[in-house]
Parts: C-alpha cells; sequence; structure tokens
C-alpha cells in the first residue's frame, strides 16, 4: 500500500508543480510574447502619457517576481483585479458564469458519459456486426464536424423549424433549474454530440483491446458464458482504461465550451474569454485562462491518479 | 514460412520510356508557362522555371524506381495528357496563373503515382476509404486551381446583399455582396493552404524532436518531454486565446502558435514510435558498428514510423484545420478581406434564423474535408496494424 | 499407430476410447486467405492415457490440442473432420453444450501462466470458477478441494497461497496453480500447451514432475504438447510425431525413442547429438578477450555482475551457462560497451578498452561483432539482405561498387544461401533460420576476431537450430574466429563448447574446459544444472527424483 500511495502523492505533486508553472506563464508570460502589452491594449489612443499609466495600471513597472507573488496573493484571496473594459470587478463578473459554465458542462457530462461507456462497450462486444459497422462511420463523422457545425444544423431543426428549443439561450440568475436546463438545452445537446462521439471511440477500442487478452481466452475455454467472461473478467480490467477515456474526454469540454457558449450567446465563461481577447481586456484573459487552465489540469490529474489506483499489481505489491 | 516477394508477382517490366517521354512533355509545356509570364514578374518567373526542373528529374527518378505494369503506366501517361489537353482549352486562364497550374500538375501526377504504387492496398480499399480520396483529391485541387475556376475575384463586389441563389450567382452574395462560390472557392484555398502550412510544421518539428529524444535518451528526452507536458498542460485554444489578446491576429502568429501547440502531439506519438524501435536488435547492432546518431535515425528508425507517422500527419491536418475554422468562427484567425470558411459562417450567421443554409455551405465543407481526411487515415491505420498481426 | 507390440500381444491399453479424432482439417486465415494449418489427422486417446504431441512451429500441434475442446482460436476454422469426446459428436452440437463441457469435462493448460490468469482476482477465486461455474460443488468445498490440489502440487504455503495475486507469484508456482485450476472439475482429459518451455531448467523438472503425478492420481487422460522430445518422452505413454498439419509417425514412447521408423523424427532424437571435433588444447600466450574484475549495475544500485574474471582465447569457443537471472546477456553488453562496468575493465588483445562504446575506435568495433536471439527484430525489415550485409562491408572495409557485390555473394554462399535468390530479399521473405544465417553473414562482414553469440538458436526450431550450430563450427575451423556463446541449454554446449563458464546470479559459479565442467565433481549449482537437462530417456525423470529424493533424505 505504501509504493501505490508514494506514487499517488508524486503524481499530485507534479499537478502542483505543472499549475505552478502554468499560473507563472499566465501572468508573466505575456509579457514575453512580441508587441508591448501596454500599447497593444490602448491601440488607437496610444501617447507616450497614456501608455505609462497603463503600464502603471496593468503593473508592468514592477519586477517580475514581485508581480507574481502580488498577483498569486490577490487571487488566492479571491481578487482577481479589475477588467480593463468595463472597469468592474473581475471576481464579480466571473462568479455568474463560472456558475453558468459549469451548469452546461455538468448537464452534458451527466447524460455523455453513461450513453457513451454504454454504447462503447457494446460497440466493442459486437464488434464487425452492423451496429458496429453504423457506430463507427458515425462517430468518425462525428468528431469531424466543427462543434459550430453541429450547433447551427441543431438551431436550422429545433429551434427554426420545429421550434421546441430556443435558439439563443439567455439565462440570468434566479431562474429554476428546469427553466435553466430548457434554455440551455441546445447548447447542452451540442456538446453532449460532440463529447460522445469521442468517447464512445476511445472506448470501444480500450474495451477490443482488452478482449484480446489471453485471460479472456483462458477463460473462454474455462467453459465460462459471455456474459459471466465480461462481467467478471474483462470489466475489472477495464475500469482503468475507462476512467482514462471519460476524464480524457472531459477535458474536451472545456474547450468545446468555449464555441458553443459564442453560438448560442449563453452568459458563460467562455464566451467572457472571446469578448475579452477581441478587446484585448488582459486581466480578464487571464483570470478566465487560469481557470479553465486550471480545471484542465485537474481533470487531467485525477485521471492520471486514478488510473494508478485501479492497477491491480500496485494495489497488491509483492 | 517464406512468403512471397512483391517482385515475383509482376510481370516483365514494361518499357520506362512512356513516362519519361509524357514528363518530358509536361516539363516544357509548364516551361512555356512560365517563360510567358518572363515580363510580368521575372524573379518569380526564373524561380519557377528552376523548380520546374527540379521536379522533373524528381519525377523522372521516381517513376523509374517504381515497379510498374502497363496499366499503371497508361494511368500516367493518360492523366499527364489529359492536363496538357485541359490546359490548352483554357490556355487564356492557365496562363495568367503558372504557379497554380504547375501545382496542379504537381497534385495530377502525384496522385497517379501514390496510386500506382499502392494500388494493391488501394483495390482493396473500404467504400468509406474511396469517398475520402476523392473528396481530397477534389479539395486539393480547388484549392490549388482557384483563380482559375473561381468566376470573380476574391474580395470583389459583385451585388446587392444575401442575394438569393440562382442566375449569375450561383450560390448567391454574401453580406456584403461578395459572391459565394468564389469565397468558398478561396475561402478553401486559403483555410487549406494555411492549415497545411501549420500542418507541416507541426508534424516536421515534432517527429523531428522526437526521435531526436527517442535516440539520444537521457537528459535530452526527459527535458523535452517535461517542456512537452507543460505545454500540454494548458488546453490549446485557450492557450491560442491568451497569445492572441497580447500579439493580436495576423498569419505568421497564427501559424506559429498552432504549429508549435500541435507540435507537442506529434512529439508524443512520434518519440513513442521511436521507442519501440529503438529498442529492437537491428538498432543495437547498428550503434555497436558505431553509426553516427543521424544514420541511424535516417536509415534504421525513420523508415520503420512511416506508418504511424503518416496517418498522424492526416489526424493533425484535421485537428488544425478545425483549430483554425473555430478561431476565425470566433473572429480572431483569418481577417477579412481574406476569405475563410470559419469567419464566412460567421458573417453570413443571420441567415440561419430565416431558416436559409447559406451560412452552413462553409461549415459543411470544413466538415466533408475532416470527414474525409478521417475515413482514410482510419483505413490506413487498419491497413498499416494489420499488417502487423 | 497399432497398439500391438512386436510379438503380438496387446498393449496396456488404459481404459476405453475417451477422445477420438478422424480426418481433423482446420485452416487458418493470413491476409484475407484461408490456409490449411491441420491436414487430416487421425487421434485416439484413452481413459488415463497420456499422448505427447511434437514437433516444430508450424506443426499444427497446438491448434490440434484446442480442437479436441471444440474450440478454434479467432482467425482459425474446422473445416472438416469428426472429433468425438466419449460418445458426444463435439461438432454437432451446440456452442452452448460445448460451453458446459469445457472445463467441466476437458481442462486446459496454458503455454503462459502469467498471462492466462486474470490479474485482478486472487488465484483462489480463479481456481474455484469452474466447480462452482459449472454447478460441481458448492464454493467452500471448492476452495477445500483447490487447497488439498495444492497441496498435491507440493506448493509452497498451500493454505495461504491461493489468496494471493498472481504477479505476487512466481512462474513456476504459477504453472502449478494453473494446473491445480485445470484439475478442480476433475476433468477426464486435461490438454497441456507447452507448459513447461517457459520455465528455467532448473523449475521445469518440479513442474514436469508435480503435473506427472497428479495426472496418474487422478487416473486423468492428458495431451502433453511441446517442441522437446526429450521432455515429451517423460510425460507420454504414446507420442505422436507431427511436420505441418501431417502425421509423420505415432507409437509408443519407448519403440520410438529406441527405434524411430521415420527419417524425420530420427532427426528429431539426434538434435542433441552433435558434437565438435575435439580441439588439441594449445593456447596462445596472449588470450583475445581478457575480463578483470568485472563488477556493473544498473542505475548503481541493482548489482548485476560481481567480480568477473574470464578468458577467451584465439579461434576457441567458451560457452557462459547460466539461467534467467544469472547475468550472461549483461556481460555480454559490458563487454561491447553498452554497460560501462563500475569495477575492472576489458582486454582486448593485451588493451584494455574503453568503458564507453562511444569511445572505442571503428577497429576495435571491428574486430568484435554480435549476433542476437530473435533473428525477426535483429534485421531492420524495411532493409533488403544487400543492405544488410553491405553496410558492415562499406562502413569497415571501404568496399563499393564490383568488389562489394563479389564479397556479398561469397558471404551469402558461406551461410548457405544462394546468392542469385537471395540478395535482394526482404527479410520478411526469410524463414527464421535463413534471417539467422543473414545476422552471422552481417557478422562476418566484418572480418572480426571474436563474435558473441547471445542465445542465437534459442529461438529457432530444434532442427533449424541443429544446422546453425553446425554451420558456425564450420565457420570457426574455416576462418578460425572466437565465439562467447551465451546460452542456458546445456546440450548446446555440449556439442559445441571448448570451455564453459557456469554463471548463477551475477557470479562465475565454475569455469574450465568443457570435460573438466561435466564430469564430477563439480560445483551444487553445476550438478543441478547438469542434471536438470532432460534426456532421451524415458526412465529420466524417474531416476532423477529417485536420486534427488535419496539424497534429501
Amino acid at each position: 500500500m505504501g509504493k501505490l500511495a508514494a506514487m499517488v502523492a508524486r503524481r499530485l505533486a507534479l499537478g502542483l508543480l505543472t499549475l505552478f508553472i502554468v499560473s507563472v506563464f499566465i501572468s508573466l508570460g505575456v509579457e514575453f510574447l512580441p508587441g508591448d502589452l501596454a500599447t497593444a491594449v490602448m491601440g488607437q489612443s496610444a501617447t507616450p502619457e497614456t501608455i505609462a499609466a497603463m503600464r502603471k495600471e496593468l503593473g508592468l513597472d514592477l519586477p517580475l517576481h514581485e508581480r507574481y507573488i502580488e498577483w498569486l496573493w490577490k487571487m488566492m484571496h479571491g481578487d482577481m483585479g479589475v477588467s480593463l473594459a468595463n472597469q468592474r470587478e473581475i471576481s464579480e463578473l466571473i462568479g455568474t458564469r463560472l456558475e453558468n459554465t459549469l451548469f452546461l458542462a455538468m448537464i452534458a457530462a451527466v447524460v455523455a458519459v453513461p450513453l457513451a461507456v454504454t454504447l462503447g462497450i457494446l460497440a466493442a462486444l459486437y464488434r464487425y456486426s452492423l451496429y458496429d459497422r453504423l457506430v463507427n462511420i458515425t462517430t468518425l463523422s462525428s468528431i469531424s464536424f466543427p462543434e459550430f457545425f453541429v450547433a447551427y444544423i441543431l438551431v436550422l431543426v429545433f429551434a427554426v423549424t420545429l421550434g421546441w428549443f430556443p435558439s439563443i439561450s439567455n439565462v440570468s440568475p434566479g431562474l429554476g433549474f428546469w427553466e435553466h436546463a430548457y434554455r440551455v438545452s441546445l447548447p447542452a445537446l451540442t456538446l453532449t454530440l460532440v463529447v460522445i462521439a469521442h468517447m464512445m471511440r476511445m472506448t470501444r477500442a480500450a474495451i477490443i483491446n482488452l478482449l484480446a487478452s489471453p485471460y479472456i481466452e483462458m477463460a473462454a475455454l474455462k467453459g465460462m458464458t459471455r456474459s459471466r467472461i465480461i462481467i467478471k473478467h474483462a470489466l475489472p480490467n477495464a475500469l482503468a482504461p475507462i476512467i482514462n477515456v471519460i476524464v480524457i474526454n472531459l477535458a474536451y469540454l472545456v474547450v468545446g465550451v468555449v464555441i458553443v457558449e459564442v453560438v448560442f450567446v449563453y452568459p458563460g465563461l467562455g464566451q467572457l474569454l472571446v469578448d475579452s481577447v477581441s478587446t484585448r481586456d488582459i486581466p480578464v484573459v487571464q483570470a478566465s485562462a487560469m481557470i479553465f487552465a486550471g480545471t484542465y489540469i485537474l481533470l487531467n490529474l485525477t485521471a492520471d491518479v486514478l488510473s494508478i489506483a485501479t492497477n491491480p499489481r500496485l494495489m497488491h505489491p509483492r | 514460412m517464406v512468403s512471397i516477394s512483391m517482385g515475383s508477382t509482376l510481370s516483365a517490366k514494361p518499357s520506362p520510356w512512356a513516362c519519361r517521354l509524357s514528363v518530358t512533355a509536361v516539363h516544357f509545356f509548364i516551361l512555356v508557362l512560365f517563360l510567358q509570364n518572363m515580363n510580368a514578374d521575372t524573379w518569380l518567373a526564373i524561380l519557377g522555371v528552376i523548380v520546374v526542373h527540379l521536379y522533373s528529374a524528381v519525377a523522372l527518378y521516381l517513376w523509374s524506381n517504381l515497379d510498374r505494369t502497363t496499366a499503371g503506366d497508361t494511368v500516367i501517361v493518360a492523366v499527364t495528357l489529359e492536363f496538357i489537353l485541359i490546359a490548352v482549352l483554357f490556355w487564356d486562364r492557365f496562363s495568367d496563373w503558372p504557379w497554380s497550374t504547375f501545382f496542379g500538375l504537381f497534385v495530377m501526377q502525384s496522385c497517379a503515382y501514390l496510386g500506382v504504387r499502392f494500388w494493391r492496398g488501394l483495390s482493396k480499399a473500404p467504400p468509406t476509404a474511396w469517398f475520402g480520396l476523392v473528396v481530397i483529391l477534389l479539395y486539393v485541387l480547388m484549392a490549388a486551381a482557384a483563380p482559375v475556376i473561381a468566376p470573380f475575384g476574391e474580395s470583389e463586389i459583385v451585388g446587392f446583399e444575401y442575394e438569393p441563389w440562382g442566375g449569375e450567382f450561383l450560390l448567391g452574395t454574401d453580406n456584403l455582396g461578395r459572391d459565394m462560390l468564389t469565397r468558398l472557392i478561396y475561402g478553401g484555398r486559403n483555410t487549406i493552404g494555411i492549415a497545411f502550412l501549420t500542418t507541416c510544421l507541426a508534424f516536421f518539428l515534432g517527429s523531428f524532436l522526437g526521435f531526436v529524444a527517442a535516440t539520444l535518451g537521457g537528459w535530452t528526452d526527459q527535458g523535452l518531454g517535461r517542456l512537452c507536458d507543460i505545454m500540454m498542460a494548458i488546453p490549446g485554444l485557450i492557450f491560442i486565446l491568451m497569445v492572441l489578446s497580447v500579439t493580436g491576429t495576423s498569419i505568421p502568429v497564427l501559424i506559429v502558435v498552432i504549429g508549435v501547440l500541435d507540435s507537442t502531439r506529434v512529439f508524443r506519438l512520434s518519440r513513442a514510435v521511436a521507442m519501440n524501435i529503438v529498442v529492437m536488435d537491428y538498432v543495437e547492432a547498428a550503434r555497436l558498428r558505431g553509426e553516427s546518431l543521424w544514420w541511424v535515425m535516417w536509415r534504421e528508425v525513420l523508415p520503420n514510423s512511416m506508418a504511424p507517422l503518416v496517418a498522424e500527419f492526416g489526424l493533425r491536418f484535421c485537428f488544425v484545420f478545425l483549430t483554425l475554422s473555430a478561431l476565425s468562427f470566433l473572429g480572431l484567425g483569418i481577417q477579412p478581406p481574406l476569405a475563410d470558411w470559419g469567419s464566412m459562417v460567421r458573417e453570413n450567421a443571420t441567415l440561419i434564423t430565416f431558416g436559409d443554409i447559406t451560412p452552413l455551405l462553409p461549415a459543411a465543407s470544413i466538415a466533408l474535408l475532416t470527414v474525409g481526411v478521417n475515413f482514410v487515415v482510419d483505413w490506413f491505420l487498419h491497413l498499416t496494424s494489420g499488417l502487423r498481426e | 499407430m497399432s497398439n500391438v507390440d512386436e510379438n503380438g500381444g496387446a498393449r496396456g491399453v488404459k481404459g476405453d476410447v475417451l477422445l477420438e479424432m478422424r480426418g481433423l482439417k482446420i485452416e487458418g486465415q493470413a491476409d484475407d486467405q484461408w490456409l490449411g494449418i491441420v491436414h487430416g489427422i487421425d487421434v485416439t486417446l484413452r481413459r488415463g492415457e497420456v499422448l505427447g504431441l511434437i514437433g516444430e512451429s508450424g506443426a499444427g500441434k497446438s491448434t490440434i490440442g484446442i480442437a479436441a475442446m471444440g474450440f478454434a482460436r479467432p482467425g482459425c476454422r474446422i473445416t472438416g473432420g469428426t472429433i468425438v469426446f466419449d460418445g458426444i459428436d463435439l461438432m454437432g452440437i451446440s456452442e452452448e453444450e460445448r460451453r458446459k463441457i469445457r472445463g467441466a469435462r476437458i481442462a486446459y493448460v496454458a503455454q503462459s501462466a502469467a498471462a492466462a490468469f486474470n490479474p485482478a482476482h486472487k488465484l483462489i477465486d480463479q481456481c474455484t470458477e469452474m466447480p462452482v461455474q459449472h454447478g460441481i460443488m458448492p464454493l467452500a468445498e471448492a476452495e477445500a478441494d483447490a487447497i488439498d490440489i495444492f497441496t498435491r502440487l507440493q506448493l509452497p504455503d498451500p493454505d495461504t497461497i491461493g489468496f494471493r495475486y498472481p504477479h505476487q507469484v512466481s512462474g513456476g508456482q504459477l504453472q502449478r496453480a494453473m494446473t491445480a485450476m485445470a484439475m478442480s472439475c476433475r476433468p477426464d482429459l486435461i490438454i497441456f500447451d507447452e507448459p513447461t518451455t517457459a520455465l528455467d531448467v532448473t523449475t521445469q523438472i518440479e513442474v514436469l514432475a508435480a503435473i506427472r503425478r497428479i495426472v496418474k492420481e487422478f487416473n486423468t487422460a492428458a495431451i502433453y504438447i511441446t517442441h522437446d522430445l526429450a521432455v515429451v518422452a517423460q510425460m507420454a505413454d504414446r507420442i505422436m510425431v507431427l511436420q505441418y498439419g501431417h502425421l509423420v509417425e505415432e507409437g509408443y514412447a519407448r519403440d520410438m525413442i529406441a527405434n524411430p521408423k521415420e527419417k524425420y523424427t530420427a532427426k528429431l532424437l539426434a538434435v542433441r547429438s552433435f558434437r565438435k571435433e575435439k580441439v588439441i588444447e594449445t593456447h596462445h600466450d596472449l588470450p583475445l578477450l581478457k575480463i578483470e574484475n568485472v563488477t556493473a549495475s544498473y542505475g548503481g544500485e541493482i548489482i548485476v555482475l560481481k567480480n568477473i574474471s574470464m578468458e577467451i582465447h584465439h579461434a576457441r569457443t567458451v560457452a557462459v551457462v547460466g539461467e534467467s537471472g544469472s547475468g550472461k546477456s549483461t556481460l555480454a553488453r559490458v563487454i561491447t560497451g553498452l554497460l560501462p562496468p563500475s569495477e575492472g575493465h576489458v582486454r582486448y588483445g593485451g588493451e584494455i578498452m574503453s568503458a564507453a562504446l562511444a569511445n572505442r575506435s571503428r577497429d576495435q568495433l571491428r574486430r568484435m561483432q554480435m549476433i542476437y536471439q530473435m533473428p525477426d527484430t535483429a534485421v531492420n525489415p524495411k532493409h533488403r539482405v544487400r543492405e544488410i550485409i553491405g553496410r558492415p562491408l562499406e562502413f569497415y572495409l571501404g568496399l563499393k561498387g564490383a568488389d562489394k557485390e563479389a564479397r556479398l555473394r561469397e558471404l551469402l554462399e558461406m551461410i548457405e544461401l544462394d546468392p542469385d535468390e537471395f540478395i535482394d530479399r526482404f527479410p520478411g521473405e526469410l524463414s527464421g533460420g535463413q534471417k539467422q544465417r543473414v545476422c552471422i553473414a552481417r557478422a562476418l562482414a566484418a572480418e572480426p576476431e571474436l563474435i558473441i553469440c547471445d542465445e542465437v538458436t534459442s529461438a529457432l526450431d530444434q532442427l533449424v537450430a541443429e544446422e546453425i550450430l553446425k554451420l558456425l563450427q564450420r565457420l570457426q575451423d574455416e576462418l578460425q574466429v572466437s565465439y562467447m556463446f551465451i546460452t542456458h541449454d546445456l546440450a548446446t554446449v555440449r556439442a559445441i563448447a571448448d570451455e564453459v563458464v557456469v554463471m548463477l546470479q551475477g557470479e562465475i559459479v565454475e569455469q574450465g574446459p568443457k570435460d573438466e565442467i561435466f564430469t564430477p565433481p563439480h560445483h551444487e549449482y553445476t550438478e543441478l544444472l547438469l542434471s536438470s537437462v532432460p534426456e532421451m530417456d524415458t526412465e529420466w525423470l524417474n531416476n532423477l527424483l529417485a536420486k534427488r529424493a535419496a539424497a534429501a533424505g
């Protein structure tokens, strides 16, 4: 058990280190890109005095390490600075938007994961059947579609033609759960479709790989029924690869959510990020990027730790 | 058990002269094109002449090393002559664009060459793979010959906004009155061209570093690996958005940023593939001989890693293509007035609310190409993994 | 083929006919084509009888063994013949019926126990699975029974070993556990598919003894599949010799070993009898290779070689023998410079060689060449034979053009391959033996003085291996090249070695001229090693066990 704990601890430490390095990059790295930050932000109205003022405001006149420490300190206390565009507290801005994005992502994940895993396992079990071939072609096509394509098709069919769901998801705080869910149905559906395709393919590949193991053949030679082979022999070993697949694909959600929010004009973190990039609102960009990156790193970390934890050799060492 | 060699199943080799003659004929044809354009742009024309000579030399070399059949030779000659025929028929258009013509020829001859070389594999390909190949071929030709086949100029305003389909404007006009069909064709050229350049950057950078890491091992491997891990720790789109917020959007920035980011995935794959090869005894035998690192990478590792790398190139292209389109859709990619499929979707999005599918056309074009490439890659992976069993 | 002996009397019939396969035909799929693997084989097996199926790779023995359960692996199909098990036509009943028979009445023991056990479940759960699922015994009884069988198989800690996971148990123990699992339903027939091939020779003895004992105790019929005639002589009552899916010879073990009827069988028997001509004992003063007090480790922690000292002289063969973990392959790595030793050094031709490969001169590298165990991974599949052998010619000797071509053809003739036919082939078009010959030619191209042969015959079929050994000996006689022959197989050592070095866990246990090592008195380990090599004598195992029991008691 000690070996397992040691490996997990090491992985956690590595994850924290990565988080740290990424935060350094996000807060300071922008400085090293070509083009002076302050000038870029000021754009047309750039004069030497205004640039100097902006530099002060952005804290660019401080030495690097001081700037980073101040930024980190503030971050940890929930003070993410002030938006350049509208002078509001960023933490205020982000608050509701983060909630909205999480809501959307949760719904998509909750629907997509069980569906994808089940369908993927079935495709692997009934390999080469018509069902499997159909699944293969459909998922292959699906992962090739850009998210906005899927989104607009859904809008065309369900919002414009059939009128079942709204084509714009404008939500405000204080909406009931079901009302919120209704307005978010099309973006959630888009995300779900995109993620299901990836997850199904990976699950199928992982299970096929597993089914080729010698101990599965041995179980058949022992005269075990097909369902017992699958449930008792394959599944316990399938836990690790499937969990891995799920977590990797949840990471897709992090990116997909940005596009979907723009298409459906959904007031989430993704849309905020895109708008801030267009207006060169650097502090907001930094804060949002930090949150996205942090979530992504956390998900990958969970995947690694879970795959270590479900490895039978590590669970029961010699 | 001894298996039958490929060479012994072919009949006696046909004379290579048919191929050589057709390559030479085309060579002169293109030369004429470039020389005609000497006055218009002297340096480009001279460069064109040099490139054509190099190309013909390489083509001749490759053709003569091919295991050819009479049928294959016929294909090559037919393709070449057909190309010349089309060019002559539409001479006025083709003569204005020597580089596009040359590129179109390059594409057609390469396809003929690849088709003949891999005929055995191709003839057993499933319909999805054929579909993919045809789609890719059509898209590449369209991109190559865009100036020749587009009815209007790229950013030319030719009518009113949102004119309906039909008549002069086959697919109507867009939000500024530009011809949709022209915009689609040029959009394809721009998006595919930039995506291809970016993929090449990502691919060559990533695979080179991956091979070096696997062959050298030790600290180089560890260092590059850590760097790669850090870069992969940030979701790609977010990273790009961050960089764009500071540097602003321009094509070189897009190519470099997306290229470098994607090279991490290529790095991981090529390193894994190379690692599997580097532990083989034949690599150790080469090392024990005292062969240099470069020789080992070039002669031992690379030939055995071609299959997964080619597949990865296809997958990377899809990913880059989709990312580029997504960025353009967000307004942060290729900027107007350049035509681009992603931004075309955004510009004409309002039409959807009226039930008009016009904005879906560029989106569908993106989807179609990606699907095609994915089908081909899927088939290719199936082919090469099956061979190993 | 008959169960009457020379005098016409009925041979020890062990009971009724249990399994009868007539005209069995099996096909296998390769690249969308179906090729025949087994071409009309007849098998008769009686209750309590042990039948040995022996043949080289491609003989179809494993496929036939599995077909006895009515099972065909993915990529194979049974296309003809009848399989009748205890009166039941296995091909005529439904798959569900066949499933019920498998495990309960016919059991299978795989070649690799480590792969065949599910890593996620404890051993005892897997051993009791069959009786419980087939409804033969309730769980508690099955567990008690399993522990009982563990005891009979002389597994250590039989009460607790079942509660471990497969990766916590060693190879030989795992193989016995798999036998226990097969026995759990007291099947009528067990199929043993090369159960000891992957084990060390010293571990093999225990497993063989255990299998034989338990099969006799429960009067189980068995099909024993192997490529080693000496092993099957210990285990089987009757033997069937197979080649490329055809039956070559069939008969009682004792008779066949004493009087083989077919040439092929005779060749298989003779496989361990090749001996080199005796060499007069003269040593040049200077040994070609001298290893002085070498100690080496991986990463500074795990010490793999401890204080090794040995010599190889000009035109002699030194065999380095040991089992897995002995460090013999590591020694080769130290000599070639892939693993610098932490202490001691290697002298070649009197000079000390630099420890690391990178610091050696091209000429130093040229004089020492290596041949590997697996011919499949030893040659680049994308290079033609011309390039594989041609590169060292170019690299070391600077040969080009017509000279290189002439020398290439010479080398191919030396390794007994026709130049016109083979020079432009890819490795994928060569057999295992042919690939190994190409590797030998590659080594010879450099005109070396010493060739390190790292288990070069272990991955080859026995008859092919025999030919390779003869070739190597011929080359040594002609070219006066020295060999360092690393192997675990004592029969090979007996065949071609001049001197022997015995290694155990990183240390040299004994070394000296071959005859000295092979005659007692020796070191304890050498004794163990020598006595564990099966011989072509059906009584060998019995005698050995008796001897060991006497020595212990």
